[in-house]
C-alpha cells in the first residue's frame, strides 16, 4: 500500500479531478483501502459520519452510481436523502437556483450531484454551504467512477504507472473517459483511446495528453488494462453510427481481440453493459473481467471520498 | 527526553504481564491478541510471542484502527488518514485481549471496544496496556498493567518497540 502524507486533505470539494494531486489521489486510494476492509465485516457499518447529512440529488437515472453513493454514505452512519428528478419539485419547474436554496436550508454536510448538463456541480457548490461532489455531469467529468477504477487497476496491478491502458468505445458523450484519461495519466499511464471517429473529438489526444487511434488492434497490443465503454442507442438516432452490429463487427471486445493485450491484462466496464455490442458475454465473464470488482470498489472509493471531504472540517480539538 | 522504562526492563515487562494473561485466561485457550494501531500493535506482538512461548502454541494475532470510532469524529476528522483493521480469526466466543502501548483518557479503547464488536461476538474482552499514565475520562480499567507512571498531564510518550526502531525503550517528552 502507498503510503501517503500525514496532513488534511487540501479540498473542499470534488467537481471534477482537475486540480487534483497525485497525493490527493492516492490519499483517497489508500483510505479506500480501510472501508474495502469494512465491507468485508460481520458488520458493515462504521459510526464515522454518525450525525452528518448527505443529500443525493439526482438529475439523471442512474442505478448503480446512486445506490453505490447510498450506500457509501449508509456504511459510514451518515443519514441520507434522496431526491430524484422524476418526484421532485424540479420537474414542477423549479430553478436550479432555487433548488439549491431550499435544500440549503436544510443544511446538508455534504450534496452528491448527478446532472445532465455540464457544470451544474460547479454551480451548486457556488450556491449552497455544503461540500459537493459530483457523481457525473453532462460529458464533463465522473471523478468517483475515475478513482474507483483507478483503485480496481491498483489492486490488480499493484500500482498505476507505467501501465498501458486502452479505452474503446463512445469517447465523445463519456465522462467516464475524459475522468479516466485525466487521473491516468496524472499517474504517467500510456493511455490509448480508440473508436469510430464519430464518436472521438477531433482535439481530444492533445487535450487530454493521450493517444488517439482508428483501429483496435494498436491500443490493445500489450495493454495491461481494457476499458470497454457503453455504446448508447441514442448514437444511432443521431447517425453516429451505421448500426450496433457494424459497431461489434469493428470494435467489439471479444476473447480473440483480447489476445493482443498482455496475458493478465484485466478487462473494465463502467456498466450498464451492451453484451454482445461493446464486449461480448466471453469477455465480461471471463477471468481476466473485473467488472465485479469495480462495483464493490465503487462502496469503498465513495466511503473515502465522503470521509476525506469531511475529514478537513474544523481545527481538530486538542 | 526523559526515559520512562529502557527496552530491556519493557520486555520483562511483558513476560511478566504473558504469565499473568495465561493464568487469568486459562491457559489462553482460545485467546486472540488485537493490538490497536498504530503503538499497540508492537505490545501485541511481543506479548504474543510470550504467550506463545508459554502455552507453547502459536496464538492468532490482529490490529485495529479505530479512527473511524473515535468519538470526536463528527465534530473534527483530525487525520483523514486511517489503515486498515485486520482480524484473520473468528472473533465469535473467542477470549480477546486488546493490546495498547499507553492508556490515558480510556476513549481509544471505548472506541476499539465498539470496533472488535462489528466483527462479531466474543466470549470476553479482555485488555492489556505497557504503562497506564492515569488521566481516565471514561470508566475503563486495564485488566493487566505493564507498569503504572506518574507523568504531566500535557507530556507526550513514546514507546517504541519495533525492530526496525533505533532507540528501543518508552520515552516521555515533557516539553508538549
Amino acid at each position: 500500500m502507498s503510503q501517503t502524507p500525514d496532513r488534511p486533505f487540501p479540498h473542499r470539494h470534488l467537481l471534477s479531478l482537475e486540480g487534483y494531486s497525485t497525493d490527493d489521489v492516492t490519499q483517497i486510494l489508500d483510505t479506500a483501502e480501510a472501508f474495502f476492509e469494512v465491507s468485508r465485516r460481520a458488520v458493515r457499518k462504521v459510526p464515522t459520519l454518525r450525525g452528518k447529512t448527505v443529500l443525493h440529488l439526482f438529475y439523471e437515472d442512474s442505478t448503480r452510481t446512486r445506490t453505490s453513493f447510498e450506500l457509501a454514505a449508509k456504511r459510514l452512519s451518515a443519514d441520507t436523502l434522496n431526491l430524484s428528478v422524476k418526484t421532485s419539485s424540479v420537474k414542477k419547474g423549479e430553478s436550479l437556483n432555487d433548488t439549491c436554496r431550499t435544500l440549503g436550508a436544510m443544511h446538508p454536510d455534504i450534496v452528491v450531484i448527478r446532472h445532465n448538463a455540464s457544470g451544474a456541480p460547479h454551480y451548486v457548490a457556488q450556491k449552497m454551504d455544503a461540500r459537493v461532489v459530483n457523481a457525473g455531469d453532462g460529458m464533463h467529468a465522473h471523478p468517483t467512477q475515475a478513482l474507483l477504477d483507478a483503485f480496481t487497476i491498483r489492486r490488480n496491478k499493484g500500482t498505476l504507472e507505467g501501465l498501458k491502458v486502452a479505452i474503446l468505445g463512445d469517447i465523445a458523450h463519456s465522462r467516464v473517459a475524459r475522468s479516466n484519461c485525466r487521473l491516468l495519466r496524472l499517474f504517467g499511464c500510456d493511455v490509448n483511446v480508440v473508436g469510430p471517429r464519430t464518436l472521438v473529438p477531433r482535439h481530444f489526444g492533445e487535450a487530454f495528453d493521450v493517444t488517439v487511434h482508428d483501429r483496435l488492434e494498436p491500443a490493445l497490443e500489450g495493454a495491461d488494462v481494457v476499458m470497454a465503454l457503453r455504446i448508447q442507442q441514442e448514437r444511432l438516432a443521431e447517425a453516429l453510427l451505421p448500426s450496433l452490429r457494424e459497431y461489434n463487427r469493428v470494435f467489439g471486445l471479444s476473447a480473440e481481440r483480447m489476445k493482443l493485450a498482455k496475458d493478465d491484462a484485466i478487462v473494465m466496464h463502467p456498466g450498464p453493459m451492451n453484451r454482445g455490442v461493446e464486449i461480448e458475454p466471453e469477455v465480461a465473464d471471463g477471468p481476466q473481467s473485473v467488472i465485479l470488482d469495480q462495483v464493490e470498489a465503487g462502496v469503498a472509493t465513495r466511503m473515502a471520498v465522503l470521509y476525506v471531504l469531511l475529514g478537513q472540517g474544523e481545527a481538530p480539538a486538542a | 527526553m526523559r526515559e520512562l522504562m529502557d527496552a530491556e526492563a519493557a520486555m520483562r515487562t511483558l513476560k511478566r504481564v504473558a504469565s499473568e494473561v495465561v493464568e487469568a485466561t486459562g491457559g489462553a485457550k482460545d485467546l486472540a491478541i488485537v493490538g490497536i494501531r498504530r503503538g499497540g500493535v508492537d505490545v501485541a506482538d511481543v506479548l504474543a510471542g510470550h504467550v506463545g512461548a508459554e502455552i507453547d502454541g502459536p496464538v492468532p494475532t490482529g490490529a485495529i484502527d479505530i479512527a473511524l470510532y473515535r468519538d470526536d469524529a463528527a465534530t473534527a476528522l483530525p487525520d483523514p488518514k486511517i489503515g486498515p483493521s485486520s482480524i484473520p480469526f473468528e472473533v465469535d466466543g473467542r477470549d480477546v485481549l486488546i493490546v495498547d502501548d499507553v492508556l490515558q483518557t480510556g476513549r481509544t479503547i471505548r472506541a476499539a471496544i465498539e470496533c472488535l464488536l462489528d466483527y462479531g461476538r466474543p466470549r470476553r474482552i479482555w485488555l492489556a496496556v505497557l504503562l497506564d499514565r492515569g488521566g481516565r475520562e471514561l470508566p475503563i480499567a486495564a485488566d493487566f498493567v505493564g507498569k503504572t507512571v506518574d507523568v504531566p498531564k500535557g507530556a507526550r510518550i513514546d514507546v517504541r518497540l519495533a525492530e526496525a526502531a533505533d532507540a528501543k525503550g518508552a520515552f516521555v517528552e515533557e516539553s508538549a
